[in-house]
């Protein structure tokens, strides 16, 4: 049986208990076709890069299926059906991936890797605005309060 | 006329020698996945275009690849058609 990988993208306004079910509910269809759900991710509600239907964000998943042709046919089908689904994606692949997909790896370290990478540079030069500290060489205007002194004892010293 | 050409080599010199090899091939390289966003979106320019092969050294066969990989996450809204 062929390898399938599959993605939908569920409208933002669903929770994710209906999410969940929407998820079992597919995964179901497959396995009555005679497939097998190998893995299921929950990637989450994530900011979609445009709107689709005015929606702004969307609950993604994914399916690694092994399936015959017919259930996946079935499945997108009752997608193309359901309101609660934006869109989806099945695509045949010559082998299902191991493990949690990138996505879920970028998930876990998101917060290091995406922000590190462009704007932790940034950071680092903000640094320089120390240099405002200089400003404190201001204080050598005191020292010019010193200079009437000699200048009294200049005068001092011409009236001498 | 010998110094025109030397002088002629030796300008061109950088840019020829410098040819760097596809990020996708040899070892170590990342696999070219839709889901990859991050990956992707360095093939992509600032108005959201998949960048041409000449600029980044990705070799035919990967370009090919990554430019459906790229379409794919398109239509998934993983990464933009447009940026503006």
């Amino acid at each position: 049986m062929p390898y399938y990988e599959s993605v939908f993208i569920a409208r933002q306004d669903i929770s994710s208990a209906q999410v969940d079910q929407l998820t079992d509910q597919f995964a179901e269809i497959v396995t009555t076709g005679g497939g097998e759900v190998k893995k299921r991710e929950y990637w989450g509600l994530r900011s979609l890069a445009y709107r689709i239907k005015k929606n702004r964000k969307g609950h993604y998943v994914l399916f690694n299926i092994e399936s015959p042709s017919e259930a996946i046919s079935e499945m997108e089908r009752l997608m193309r059906l359901n309101e609660d689904i934006l869109r989806y994606l099945t695509i045949k692949v010559d082998a299902l991936e191991e493990g949690p997909s990138v996505m879920m790896q970028a998930k876990s370290d998101r917060d290091r890797g995406r922000r590190g990478d462009r704007f932790g540079d940034r950071g680092d030069r903000g640094d320089r605005g120390d240099r405002g500290d200089r400003g404190d060489r201001g204080d050598r205007g005191d020292r010019g309060d010193r200079r009437p002194r000699d200048g009294d004892r200049e005068e001092q010293g011409d009236k001498a | 006329m010998s110094q025109l050409q030397i002088a002629r080599a030796a300008v061109r010199r950088p840019f020829m020698r410098r040819r760097k090899s596809c990020p996708f091939s040899g070892q170590g390289a990342p696999a070219i996945d839709y889901k990859d966003t991050k990956l992707l979106s360095r093939f992509v320019s600032e108005r959201g275009k998949i960048v041409p092969s000449r600029i980044t050294a990705v070799s035919a066969k990967k370009q090919r690849e990554m430019a459906r990989a790229i379409k794919r996450a398109r239509f998934l809204a993983l990464l933009p058609y447009v940026l503006k």
